[in-house]
């Protein structure tokens, strides 16, 4: 079974960029979820609270 | 341990020796020998280390025990490799304003300097900054010493080699002839096992962490780790035509090859060149500005839509070439898309800023690291347009091309780079502060003064290039021959030339600085109103 550029293109306009887009989404839901925020701003301070 | 890596020295110095006699070409005659002489000053060194060993010295403090050594060599060839790749970009820019500058001989022609220059900028000089800055952060930000006795040692020379075979193999002509990835078969080799090395000594360092969360600097340093490996692995896949030969033979032939090399060729730029300088910018700046980042939850969207995004982008490289069309406008929609994750990340650095912005005229460290991510917003404004098909008609092949890469290369990754370096100096060498600001100060003025000559003059005259080569006249005839373009670009090419010269004037006068900072030395006119490193100024 060959492969043709009819195949290939509608694979990533379809299947691609739902895929993508789920990614992305993904990340946003992960990124801002409330349950997260204190967390996200502990390692926020990570850099800055180094002592030698 | 030690016994482990002698071996390995030893067996590297019998290969380089082997290479070298049963050599085919003079290339690797010479290279072998190289890796030969390599591979016994390693031995040497790894041996009377073995029998000079001095006690430990016990940490007072009770903290981790921090691998500056390391930090230190980092930022040492940092300094050397930049100002050659500086040195050499000047040479070829007069190279291009004045012919005769090649001097006839083919060891000093243009086409083998130019990927010198570009060698050494991105890969000798912004890969040390990385080297050193990134055993810098992990180590900093899971407050844990670098994993690894000699491993990063080996990371840390290994690559230094690397640089040399590949930088001398350009001059003697040795060349695969695919752009950023010139080096051949056997060099490729050894930067993979360097690479994995570097990789592992990563990773280890992220899993003894005494952090649970895993700051957002060291992921952007791991994916420009990672994928810097992928792209190297399947862009060098080659057949050596002899194994005691330097001549490689591509595994992809026509537009495959040229696929592949530019998948390879932007992410260079998207991982290497973005990806680990953006890991710098989310330490350095908010450490400089003594303030957390802008917002944390921008840099985990900024990161995953970062590399999700620019691993597609290649193509743009191949507009109305043989490669698909529909694979071209694929190119061009990841690249517009880019737009986002750029802008983000750069609203995220700025943003760190506010309420310190004050800094930014009281601290010459801060105006590098803020210039640098005000570069970065640009030429990634820059890159998108120009990847749009109906632009890249105009400025493809043209100088407008070789002003985006180096408001990029100079504004974004350089200055990065310089702020990253006077930050740690102080901090690697236990420094209370520089040896003098204003230094810093002049070093800023005048290379960015040269940057500024250097990309208005490549766009005026590559504008100027494009519309020329696509001007017809009544008769639809062209209008100029390629030789009237050239012509006319001359006075560009001398002005380019010259902020060249201000941009390495501007290096050296970093190199004095810090190298009087290692010293300990401290200028007597700013003696009362230098900006202290902050850790001492915390340890007070």
């Amino acid at each position: 079974m060959d492969i043709t550029f009819q195949d290939a293109s509608y694979f990533a306009q379809t299947w691609g960029l739902l895929y993508l887009f789920g990614l992305f989404m993904i990340v946003l839901v992960y990124a801002l979820w409330p349950r997260n925020k204190k967390k996200f701003d502990a390692a926020a301070q990570i850099p800055l609270e180094e002592k030698d | 341990m030690n016994l482990l890596w002698i071996a390995f020295s030893i067996i590297g110095a019998i290969v380089g020796l082997l290479l070298s006699a049963k050599a085919v070409d003079q290339g690797m005659m010479i290279h072998g020998m190289t890796f030969a002489i390599a591979s016994v000053i390693a031995a040497y060194a790894l041996i009377s280390q073995h029998y000079n060993s001095r006690p430990a010295v016990v940490d007072q403090s009770g903290g981790p025990d921090y691998n500056l050594a390391i930090v230190k060599y980092g930022v040492i060839a940092s300094m050397f490799w930049g100002v050659v790749g500086f040195l050499v970009g000047v040479v070829i820019a007069f190279q291009l304003s004045f012919p005769v500058l090649n001097l006839d001989l083919p060891w000093t022609t243009f086409g083998r300097l130019r990927p010198l220059h570009t060698s050494a900028v991105i890969f000798a000089f912004g890969g040390n900054v990385l080297l050193a800055t990134s055993f810098h952060v992990v180590q900093r930000t899971c407050r844990t010493r670098l994993a690894g006795t000699f491993s990063p040692w080996f990371v840390f020379w290994g690559y230094q080699l690397f640089i040399v075979l590949a930088a001398s193999g350009y001059v003697l002509g040795i060349t695969q002839g695919k752009e950023y990835a010139e080096p051949e078969w056997y060099v490729d080799i050894w930067l993979t096992l360097v690479w994995v090395v570097y990789l592992m000594v990563f990773l280890a360092t992220l899993w003894k962490r005494q952090e649970k969360h895993i700051y957002v600097a060291n992921w952007f340093y791991l994916a420009f780790i990672i994928t810097v490996a992928m792209l190297h692995v399947v862009n060098a896949l080659a057949i050596p035509v002899s194994l005691t030969g330097v001549k490689s033979y591509s595994l992809f032939a026509g537009v495959q090859s040229a696929l592949t090399q530019w998948w390879y060729g932007h992410n260079a730029v998207g991982f290497f060149l973005t990806a680990g300088f953006l890991g710098i910018m989310y330490y350095f700046i908010p450490k400089r500005v003594n303030r957390p980042v802008y917002s944390y939850r921008l840099s985990i969207i900024h990161f995953w839509a970062l590399i999700f995004l620019y691993i597609w982008a290649g193509p743009h490289h191949l507009h109305y070439t043989a490669l698909p069309d529909w694979s071209q406008t694929l190119g061009m929609t990841f690249s517009i898309m880019l737009w986002m994750p750029s802008w983000g990340g750069m609203i995220n650095g700025l943003m760190t800023l506010s309420g310190a912005w004050d800094k930014l005229r009281t601290d010459p460290v801060v105006r590098f690291l803020v210039t640098s991510v005000a570069f970065y917003g640009m030429s990634t404004f820059e890159g998108p347009l120009m990847s749009i098909k109906e632009v890249n008609a105009l400025s493809h092949y043209t100088d407008w091309t070789i002003g985006h890469v180096h408001s990029g290369a100079l504004g974004w990754v350089a200055y990065i780079s310089f702020g990253a370096l006077y930050f740690l100096a102080p901090v690697v060498w236990k420094r209370k502060s520089l040896y003098s600001d204003k230094l810093v100060s002049w070093h800023f003025w005048i290379s960015t003064i040269g940057i500024l000559l250097y990309i208005t003059a490549m766009w005026v005259s590559g504008i100027m290039q494009g519309l020329m080569w696509r001007a017809y006249d009544a008769f639809g005839f062209l209008e100029y021959s390629f030789s009237e373009t050239v012509e006319a670009m001359h006075p560009f090419y001398v002005i380019r030339a010259l902020g060249g010269v201000l941009f390495l004037i501007g290096s050296l006068i970093m190199v004095y600085n810090l190298w009087r900072t290692a010293k300990g030395d401290v200028r007597s006119e700013e003696k009362d109103e230098l900006i202290l490193n902050p850790e001492v100024a915390v340890a007070r």
